[in-house]
């Protein structure tokens, strides 16, 4: 076989290797990240049930977790993929209806998504202590 | 299936440095993405200093230069130098454009080069685009039509004319396609924005008596839906058009045909 016909075993170019993050590309990401967060989320919602259900011991030792700060923690991030995943969800309804593609308008709704999810978790998370 | 990582034969390591002259003073750093299929090697990033002082404005100024007076053996794409061919279509500073409409001042610190993102490379900054022309092909771009062919030209009204705004435009360099991770991931079934933008053209062409078999054909889980509104395409996009609102308009018509 000649030198030119013979085959190459063609590297692949880098890409997540290379490739600046982008606004438009990290927020898609952030979408798919927190909807498997709220999946796991749930689970944790059943164990709270279930714990609710086996008597006040174990519903305690649950109460006593979530108040602690890795318990904290868990709650306020699980409350902010809450709010990113349901408003940058209306900005795909938004999308899906053909409205919102300029990229001047993808920039404002997506850095709107991420500020007015900020300040729900903000607002709830401080109604919720004060309920308490 | 996704694979983040690059494959062992695509790792890349350091190459060679090529010094400025002494006594230059505008220098500017361009690490380019090497590789070449005669040595048996990994690709590797070559180091070149440029003197500014005698070098045109543009990125692609700079790899002419290179490769006329620091290393032939440097391997790229180009032609019309002014935005109109996309034969220059690369990864700059970390996003998709044209080396020939874009400023090496635009460029904070070294100017980093890279061929196309997941593409597979047949030497230096030459991707192999054949899976992207074959989609091109698959698409069927050109008029086409039942009726009676006129005995003049088709004609259209400027409304309707108005509609290929943005569309017509495409270069076909590739920009936007290569910057898409659902292209990354699934480049062999999803057609990219770059096609999909051509697949509208024809579908929003008043003349064109296709539309119906146009949107059957699209109408799969991977040849349009993969587009996940990441918008990276129009991000990127060096002529400025808007591939993912082109493909947002194949999806309402989707609907639209249903209802």
């Amino acid at each position: 076989m000649s030198v030119a016909n013979r085959p190459v075993h063609r590297p692949l170019s880098p890409h997540l290797q290379v490739y600046k993050p982008q606004l438009t590309s990290v927020l898609s990401i952030l979408h798919r990240a927190t909807g498997i967060a709220l999946s796991v989320g749930v689970l944790y919602l059943a164990v709270w049930v279930i714990c609710a259900a086996s008597g006040a011991r174990s519903y305690e030792m649950f109460q006593s977790f979530n108040s602690s700060i890795v318990g904290r923690i868990f709650l306020g991030g699980w409350l902010y993929c809450v709010f990113y995943h349901l408003f940058n969800g209306i900005r795909h309804l938004f999308w899906d209806a053909g409205y919102g593609f300029e990229l001047k308008d993808a920039y404002r709704s997506g850095w709107l998504v991420v500020v007015v999810s900020l300040v729900a978790t903000a607002v709830s998370w401080i109604v919720g202590l004060r309920l308490i | 299936m996704a694979e983040f990582a690059l494959p062992a034969n695509s790792k890349i390591g350091v190459g060679e440095t090529y010094k400025a002259a002494a006594g230059v003073k505008n220098i500017k750093t361009f690490k380019v993405y090497r590789w070449t299929p005669d040595d048996g090697k990994n690709p590797s990033v070559d180091t070149y200093e440029v003197d500014m002082d005698t070098c045109g404005p543009m990125i692609l100024d700079a790899l002419i230069k290179i490769k006329n007076e620091m290393d032939s053996s440097l391997t790229f794409r180009r032609s019309c130098r002014e935005g109109v061919c996309g034969s220059c279509a690369m990864n700059i500073d970390g996003t998709n454009t044209l080396a020939c409409t874009k400023y090496i001042s635009e460029v904070k610190g070294d100017i980093k080069i890279y061929p196309l993102p997941h593409m597979p490379v047949v030497r230096d900054l030459v991707p192999d685009l054949n899976v992207p022309y074959a989609q091109l092909a698959s698409i069927e771009p050109w008029l086409k039509s039942t009726t009676q062919p006129p005995t003049r030209e088709r004609l259209q009204s400027p409304e309707e004319r108005a509609k290929l705004d943005g569309l017509w435009e495409c270069i076909l360099c590739f920009c936007c396609s290569t910057s898409c991770p659902s292209y990354w991931w699934n480049g062999e079934r999803y057609l990219g924005p770059a096609i999909l933008l051509q697949a509208y053209r024809w579908i929003a062409d008043s003349r064109d008596e296709a539309k119906g078999e146009r949107l059957d054909q699209l109408e799969d889980p991977f040849r349009l839906y993969r587009c996940h509104t990441i918008m990276n395409c129009t991000k990127t996009c060096p002529k400025h058009l808007n591939p993912a609102k082109a493909i947002a308009e194949i999806k309402k018509l989707m609907v639209e045909r249903t209802v």
